[in-house]
C-alpha cells in the first residue's frame, strides 16, 4: 500500500469498508449531511460499486433548518446520481415549535439525534455510513471506525471492539446497530484536496461570495430567510463570506474570505488558524461535549 | 507525489510517548490554533507548573485526561513537506494490550520509547513482542530522556547492546535506534547539540525516509468481497488487491474451485484501467462464466496458494470470558467467515520474556499457539508469505464480541498431493542449493586427492555431492540433471576431454575460485560450504514442510 499515493490509499481504504458494509450488513443505509466530507462519501460509494449504483438508500435527516441551497442541492444530487434519497424531519418536534433560536443544545437533540434515532428505527437500517473524521474532535480519534451501538443507540467508548487490520467484524444481536465511517482517516485537507482532483460537486456556500449576515457572539451567521430573528439593533448587511462547514444556518458560522475558487480554498484550509469545528456553534460549550453527545446517540 | 505513513507509537506511561508524538506535531506548526488554545485550556488543569503538556494533544477520553493515562488508541494526522503520516498513540499497560494490538496491526512501523535512565524493560520486550507478531516488520527505538543522563554516549551503547539482543531474539530486521529527549525536543525534529556524538537522523527525518514498501509478496491475490452484477451483461469481481499487479489478458486461478480465465477488464477504483497492482480497489470481468463468490480469492499461479481446513496460528486473546480448548468460533480471514474451531492450545507464550508455557485455557491479553481447525477448506497461507490471507479473527458465537486476533504460522497442507516436485523442493528437501564447482586438474595443487578430501568434509557436513569427472561431450547436460536432483558437483576437469566454457551456462556453475582460495580441502570445502548455502527467507517458492492432520 505505502507506494499508492496518500489520497490512493486513503479512497481504497474507504472503498474496502463500503464494500465490506455492503456485502456483509443486512439493511444498510449511507447518511447524507449535504456537506463537502458527504460529497466526497457519495463520490466513494458511486466509484465503489460502478458500474452497479450503491447498493443502499442514502438518508437526510432535515430539521427544516438548513440552508434553502443546500436541500436544493440534495434534490438535484439524487436526480442526477440516480440513488435513493429518504428525508426524515422530526414532526413532533416541528409541531411544538422547536427551534435553534429558543432551545439551545436541547434543538441538537430533539432535531438531529432523537431524529437519527427515530429514521434508523423506523426502516430497521442495522448500519449506517457517516461521514466523521478522526481530525475533527478528540473523541472521534479514539473512536474505531465499525462503531457499535447498543439498542439505546449510545457509544460504549470503554468497551469498543478491537478492529484489527481490514478485519471489520459486523455481527451484530438484534436491536444493535453499527456506525461505519470510512473516511475516519481523512484530513480536512485530503478532502479539499480529492475534491479538486475528482471534480466532486459541492454547494456553492462554500465558495466567498456576498451574502446577507449578522454579527453574533463572534460568529457570522447568514441570514438565510426571514425566519431568523434579529436581534434588537441588528441589521443584515453584506459581506463575501463562505463556510468551512454547514449545517442549520442559524448555528453555522461563516468566515470572511475571498477564496471563491477551489485553490483558494485549499491554500485558505492550509494557512488556517482555526481548525473547521470552531464555527460549530455546539461544540465551544465543554472539553469532552462531543464525547458525552456521542455517548447519547449523536454521529 | 506523497505517499502514506502508518505508524505506532509504543511505551509505558511514564516513557513519554505523548509527548514525544505532541512534540511532532506541535513542531511542525501542525496544531491548529483553537486545537493549541483547548490544549492551554486544558494544561492549567491538567500539568505541572502551568507549563504545555504535550501529552494533552492526544489523550482524548475525559476518563483518560483525568486518571492522566492512554486507554484507547487515538488516532493524529499530519503531514510534512515529504509524507503524510498516520500515528496510533497506543497504551503502553499490559491490561490495555489489546488496544495496544489494535494499533500495530493498523501501521508499518512502531517507534518504541526506552527510558535512558531505565534502559530495556520488560514492558519494552512486550511492546516489541506485540508489534512483531500483528505483522510490524520496521521499528525505531526512541531512547528517551537522554537530559536525565547527561546525553551520555556510553549509558546510549549499553542500551543499544540490550536492544540487539531483543531484536534477535524476535527476529526484528530493519531496526534504528535514536537519542532523544521528547520534553527538551533533542532529535525530536531537530538535530541534537547536546549529542554530537549521534551521527544518525532524528525521529522524524527517520520517518520521513523510511522505506517500508521494499518486502513484497509473491504472486497476485484478490480476496473477493462482492460480485457486482447490475445487468445480465456484467458480472465483475470486487475487491481490494492484496498483492501483486495484473493487466488485461492476464490468466487468473479461482480459488477453491481451480478453474481458469483470462481478465477481461479491469475498474480502478471505477474507472477503466489496463491494469492494478497492490492496494488498489479493484473490479475483474473474466472472459468466462467462473464459480466465484464473496470469499473466493482470484490468484495467478505465482502466488503459490492452496486451500487446507486447519492450520497452527499465534493469537492474542482479547476477550474478558477465557479461552478453553474445542470452543466454536466464526472465523474472519481475508474475505471469509466461516465456522471454526480451536482444538487445541500448544503452549502459551510469556507475553513479557517469550517463555513457552503448557495452558488448560488463556485470559485475556495472553498468547499463545494453537492448533485451528475450519469447518470447510478455505483458501489461507502463512502470515509471512500473504499477510492478508494469513491474519484472521475469531469471533464469539454467542456475543459477537471479537474474541481473539491471530497470525498463520503453518498451513495444514491436505493438498500436499497436488503439489509437483521440482527442483526447487529437493533443494529445499536437502538444504542446499545445488552448485556446481569446477576443479582444473591441469591447475598445479589440484588432484583428484585433494577433491575427494573436499567431498569427504562436505558430506560431513551434511551435503549433498557427487563428484563428477567427465569424459564425453554431452557432460553439461549430465551436470544439469545432478544439479536438478539437487546435488552439489565436483567438477573434475581435465579441459583436453571437454573444454570449461561448455558448462559455463549451468545455473550455478563456479570457476576461476581456485585463485582465491587457499588450494587445502578445509579451505575449499569452507568456500563451497558457504556458496551451496541455503537462504530459506529469499527461496521464493518456499513452503512450510507438509503436514497431514
Amino acid at each position: 500500500m505505502a507506494n499508492l499515493s496518500h489520497l490512493d490509499a486513503l479512497e481504497a481504504e474507504a472503498i474496502y469498508i463500503i464494500r465490506e458494509v455492503a456485502a456483509e450488513c443486512d439493511n444498510p443505509v449511507m447518511l447524507y449531511s449535504i456537506g463537502k466530507d458527504s460529497s466526497v462519501m457519495l463520490h466513494l460509494a458511486l466509484k465503489a460499486f460502478y458500474p452497479e449504483k450503491p447498493p443502499f438508500p442514502f438518508l437526510h435527516i432535515d430539521t427544516t433548518w438548513k440552508f434553502r441551497e443546500m436541500i436544493a442541492f440534495r434534490d438535484r444530487m439524487a436526480k442526477e446520481k440516480g440513488i435513493t434519497m429518504l428525508t426524515y424531519t422530526n414532526m413532533d418536534g416541528v409541531r411544538k415549535g422547536v427551534n435553534p433560536f429558543d432551545y439551545g443544545s436541547a434543538y441538537t437533540d430533539i432535531m438531529k439525534t432523537q431524529a437519527l434515532k427515530a429514521a434508523l428505527k423506523k426502516y430497521g437500517f442495522t448500519a449506517a455510513f457517516g461521514g466523521g473524521r478522526r481530525d475533527e474532535e478528540k473523541s472521534r480519534a479514539k473512536e474505531r471506525i465499525f462503531s457499535f451501538r447498543n439498542e439505546a443507540q449510545a457509544w460504549d467508548p470503554k468497551n469498543q471492539r478491537p478492529e484489527m487490520w481490514q478485519l471489520y467484524n459486523t455481527r451484530l444481536h438484534k436491536g444493535e446497530s453499527i456506525r461505519v465511517f470510512p473516511i475516519s482517516n481523512w484530513t480536512e485537507k485530503d478532502i479539499w484536496e480529492y475534491i479538486r482532483r475528482e471534480h466532486i460537486e459541492i454547494v456553492d456556500l462554500y465558495f466567498a461570495k456576498e451574502r446577507p449576515v449578522v454579527y453574533r457572539d463572534g460568529n457570522i451567521i447568514m441570514v438565510d430567510d426571514d425566519r431568523m430573528r434579529l436581534n434588537p439593533g441588528e441589521k443584515p448587511e453584506m459581506k463575501k463570506i463562505r463556510f468551512r462547514t454547514l449545517g442549520c444556518y442559524p448555528l453555522t458560522g461563516g468566515i470572511e474570505s475571498d477564496a471563491d475558487t477551489l485553490d483558494k480554498i485549499i491554500d485558505e484550509t492550509l494557512a488556517a488558524v482555526e481548525s473547521e469545528r470552531t464555527s460549530r456553534v455546539i461544540d465551544h460549550e465543554e472539553t469532552g461535549s462531543m464525547e458525552r453527545r456521542k455517548k447519547e446517540g449523536y454521529f | 507525489m506523497n505517499d502514506l505513513l502508518k505508524f505506532i507509537t509504543c511505551g509505558s506511561v511514564d516513557d513519554g510517548k505523548s509527548t514525544l508524538i505532541g512534540h511532532i506535531l506541535y513542531d511542525s506548526k501542525l496544531l491548529y490554533a483553537d486545537q493549541a488554545r483547548a490544549l492551554e485550556l486544558d494544561s492549567k488543569v491538567g500539568s505541572r507548573g502551568g507549563a504545555i503538556d504535550y501529552s494533552l494533544l492526544l489523550d482524548g477520553l475525559t476518563e483518560e485526561r483525568e486518571q492522566g493515562i492512554t486507554i484507547d488508541v487515538a488516532y493524529r494526522y499530519f503531514t510534512t513537506d515529504a509524507r503524510s503520516f498516520i500515528v496510533a498513540d497506543t497504551p503502553g499497560h499490559e491490561e490495555y494490550t489489546r488496544n495496544m494490538a489494535v494499533g500495530a496491526s493498523f501501521a508499518d512501523l512502531a517507534v518504541i520509547l526506552v527510558d535512558a535512565s531505565q534502559g530495556v524493560l520488560i514492558q519494552t520486550k512486550r511492546h516489541a513482542r506485540i508489534c512483531a507478531l500483528m505483522g510490524i516488520r520496521y521499528f525505531v527505538f526512541a531512547i528517551n530522556k537522554m537530559d536525565l543522563v547527561d546525553y551520555d554516549q556510553a549509558r546510549f551503547d549499553a542500551i543499544a547492546e540490550d536492544i540487539q539482543a531483543l531484536s534477535e531474539e524476535l527476529g526484528l530486521s530493519h531496526v534504528t535506534l535514536i537519542p532523544v529527549s521528547a520534553t527538551e525536543g533533542d532529535n525530536v525534529t531537530k538535530k541534537s547539540a547536546n549529542m554530537p556524538w549521534y551521527k544518525g537522523p532524528t525521529i522524524l527525518g527517520e520517518l520521513e525516509n523510511v522505506d517500508v514498501a521494499a518486502e513484497k509478496e509473491t504472486g497476485f491475490v484478490l480476496p473477493v468481497q462482492r460480485v457486482c452484477r447490475p445487468n445480465h451483461a456484467f458480472r465483475g469481481f470486487q475487491g481490494q488487491i492484496a498483492s501483486g499487479r495484473i493487466q488485461v489478458g492476464d490468466t487468473v486461478v479461482t480459488l477453491p474451485s481451480k478453474e481458469k480465465a483470462q481478465v477481461k477488464s479491469i475498474l480502478v477504483a471505477g474507472r477503466e484501467a489496463d491494469a492494478a497492482e497492490t492496494g488498489q480497489p479493484v473490479t475483474l470481468c473474466l472472459t468466462k462464466e467462473v464459480d466465484v463468490s464473496r470469499g473466493c480469492v482470484l490468484v495467478d499461479d505465482a502466488a503459490g496458494l492452496q486451500v487446507s481446513s486447519g492450520v497452527s496460528a499465534e493469537i492474542l486473546w482479547m476477550d474478558d470470558a477465557p479461552l478453553t480448548p474445542g470452543t466454536g468460533f466464526f472465523v474472519k480471514l481475508g474475505t471469509k467467515l466461516i465456522p471454526g474451531e480451536v482444538t487445541a492450545i500448544d503452549y502459551k507464550i510469556d507475553i513479557n520474556t517469550g517463555a513457552h508455557e503448557d495452558a488448560e485455557g488463556l485470559k485475556k491479553n495472553e498468547i499463545a499457539a494453537v492448533t485451528l481447525r475450519f469447518a470447510d477448506n478455505v483458501v489461507v497461507d502463512t502470515f509471512a508469505h500473504h499477510q492478508n490471507l494469513g491474519e484472521f479473527i475469531l469471533i464469539d458465537r454467542v456475543t459477537n464480541a471479537t474474541a481473539a486476533c491471530g497470525v498463520v504460522t503453518e498451513v495444514a497442507k491436505e493438498a500436499w498431493k497436488e503439489t509437483t516436485i521440482n527442483p526447487e523442493l529437493r533443494r529445499l528437501q536437502k538444504g542446499q542449493n545445488a552448485i556446481t564447482v569446477a576443479f582444473p586438474l591441469r591447475r598445479e595443487g589440484i588432484t583428484e586427492g585433494l577433491i575427494q578430501d573436499v567431498e569427504k568434509r562436505l558430506y560431513h557436513a551434511g551435503r549433498h555431492t557427487y563428484l563428477y569427472k567427465p569424459n564425453f561431450e554431452d557432460a553439461p547436460n549430465v551436470v544439469r540433471h545432478l544439479n536438478r536432483a539437487g546435488i552439489i558437483v565436483l567438477l573434475a576437469l581435465d579441459t583436453d576431454t571437454v573444454p570449461t566454457e561448455k558448462f559455463a551456462e549451468i545455473p550455478g556453475f563456479l570457476a576461476g575460485w581456485e585463485d582465491k582460495t587457499a588450494l587445502t580441502a578445509g579451505a575449499i570445502a569452507d568456500f563451497i560450504l558457504e556458496q551451496s548455502d541455503l537462504d530459506l527467507a529469499a527461496s521464493a517458492a518456499y513452503r512450510e514442510p507438509a503436514i497431514l492432520i
